[in-house]
């Protein structure tokens, strides 16, 4: 755990001098600001108060920028080599992996928590469901975590930022949307399974207030299975 | 702590990068690993500090296994990679303890080991850059810092003076030498006044195989077990003094060389000339102005082996 929270801090910090995490900040909360108060269909049209709108903004905008901060996160290290001097020291490859996966994720956790007072200010704006918006910002950050693990995937498999940022896409869009439009094509157990795959279904259930083992365990298998992928080719690329 | 590699082998595809090598090196022996480019002296290096998983063979540092123990053997190892990769927005302290933290130095030493190590690499001046600010000779120091840092047992360098210039080699080759009394060290070099100034012993790779294993010495009787001579007199005529030095007993062969009175004169295996052959310039009453042992150069020896 140690090990972990040293890698972790490391890679925080190099997010945040080499101007990424910046530019992360500005760009997601520009974007997510814009759409939902001032671009005209926002959060005023719903006429209650809530931060659905907010929600579903979110998750599109996350789903483009995480790419963006996972793509470098191995392949660099493969490029410059430094990866041999990570591997090298005292430390297994699942700390590595799990280390970079928590860095990016406290930086999207601090996006989210600038996003708090949208909160703050819609519930002054009229009664409104604690309950939902908490279990809201809970789908985001398990959205975000699935898309960090599929990333660091697509990042490991080359030397390449580009190819990491692209095959992360490539990925993500299957569970982002494709799945979902599939299942309302096709019926019966494969119409099923597409429903089940689709993660905007499960991000829907939570994000409207339901919190469910079901899609917690959707959430849960998908980051185990994003891991794995990336030490498994970690651990590849050495023999 | 000793390094004991049996029988490793390392097949990239098809190709034997290495093929079936074993050594041993002790504690406290400098051990240069030498050879052509792509003879497998990366790839061994890189099996030891089980950056690389061997097809075959064993590998044990100290008392671990590097398959079956690879975190105990890390703690063990510092290790400087070939073309030293490091995390090059960071600055330099900042660098060295993040290593630090990750070789579990406890949080008191810490500050201490990094004062060392700025100390003992001559980073003083440096020590606040972000790391791509530095030259290529202080980015090897760099590289060492962190190799050393938490005191390693045994030291692995892949070609650790590169891209140093003359002075800071030297510095180097001292700062290895005395670390190397008590650790164990290999060092990898195509340079090979490098390998001779430092190692204690030198093994030359070749094709994936060890080619030689010894010491210079060792490699020079080795190459050429006689004794060759290079030979000048004065005031001597010519064919006289060619008719003497053939009667000599323990000379095998006598060149005459362009210059009148100048020869080279091989003796035979395990025999030494040169008092005979000063007697005899005594008796005669030649001058002799030149007598001078020819070594064979760890050049020669090396293109030998790995034509």
């Amino acid at each position: 755990m140690r090990e972990i929270w040293i890698l972790a801090r490391r890679e925080l910090r190099s997010f945040f001098n080499s101007l990424i995490a910046y530019i992360l900040l500005v760009a997601f909360l520009g974007f997510s600001g814009f759409f939902t108060w001032i671009s005209g269909a926002d959060i005023f049209m719903v006429g209650q108060a809530s931060l659905q709108s907010f929600f579903g903004i979110a998750y599109w905008t996350l789903f483009f920028f995480i790419p963006g901060l996972t793509m470098g996160q191995l392949a660099e290290e493969n490029r410059s080599g430094t990866i041999e001097l990570l591997l090298t020291k005292p430390i297994s490859d699942w700390q590595v992996i799990i280390g970079k996966f928590l860095s990016t994720w406290i930086l999207i956790a601090i996006a989210l928590a600038f996003t708090i007072p949208y909160y703050i200010t819609v519930s002054t704006l009229g009664p409104i469901d604690h309950g939902a918006v908490w279990a809201g910002y809970l789908a985001l950050l398990l959205m975000s975590a699935s898309y960090i693990a599929i990333g660091l995937f697509a990042s490991s498999i080359s030397n390449n930022q580009i190819v990491g940022f692209l095959l992360a896409l490539l990925i993500g869009i299957f569970f982002h949307i494709i799945f979902n439009i599939l299942s309302a094509s096709f019926t019966g157990l494969l119409g099923n399974i597409m429903h089940y795959l689709s993660l905007s279904t499960h991000f829907e259930s939570i994000s409207r207030g339901v919190i469910d083992t079901k899609d917690l365990i959707y959430f849960f298998s998908l980051i185990a299975l994003g891991l794995a992928a990336a030490e498994f080719v970690i651990t590849r690329r050495r023999t | 702590m000793d390094i004991i590699v049996e029988n490793l082998t390392k097949m990239y595809g098809s190709q034997h990068a290495v093929d079936n090598i074993s050594f041993r090196v002790n504690t406290g022996e400098v051990l240069g690993f030498l050879g052509p480019n792509g003879a497998g002296k990366t790839t061994t290096m890189k099996a030891i500090t089980s950056f690389l998983t061997p097809t075959k063979g064993n590998i044990r540092v100290g008392d671990f296994s590097v398959e079956e123990q690879p975190e105990q053997v890390k703690k063990q190892i510092g290790y400087l990679p070939e073309h030293n990769p490091l995390y090059e927005e960071m600055p330099v302290l900042d660098y060295l303890r993040f290593v630090a933290d990750l070789q579990g130095i406890a949080k008191n030493k810490i500050k201490d080991r990094l004062l060392e190590m700025v100390r003992v690499c001559g980073l003083e001046g440096e020590k606040h850059k972000k790391i791509n600010e530095l030259s290529k000779g202080y980015k090897q120091r760099v590289g060492l810092a962190q190799a050393l840092i938490h005191d390693p047992d045994v030291l692995i360098l892949d070609e650790p003076t590169s891209g140093l210039d003359p002075n800071q080699i030297v510095e180097i080759r001292e700062l290895i030498k005395t670390i190397g009394r008590e650790k164990t060290v290999i060092l990898s070099s195509h340079i090979l006044a490098e390998v001779e100034a430092t190692c204690d012993r030198i093994l030359i790779i070749n094709k994936g195989a060890i080619v030689a294993d010894g010491s210079a010495q060792e490699l020079r009787k080795q190459a050429h077990g006689q004794e060759i001579l290079m030979l000048s007199i004065e005031d001597g005529e010519k064919d006289a003094v060619y008719k003497a030095l053939k009667a000599v007993e323990s000379v095998e062969l006598v060149d005459k060389l362009d210059d009148p009175l100048r020869f080279e004169i091989q003796s035979k295996a395990n025999t030494t000339s040169r008092r005979a052959i000063f007697n005899l310039c005594v008796e005669n009453s030649w001058t002799l102005t030149e007598l001078t042992p020819v070594e064979t150069k760890l050049e020669d020896i090396f293109h030998q082996l790995t034509k």
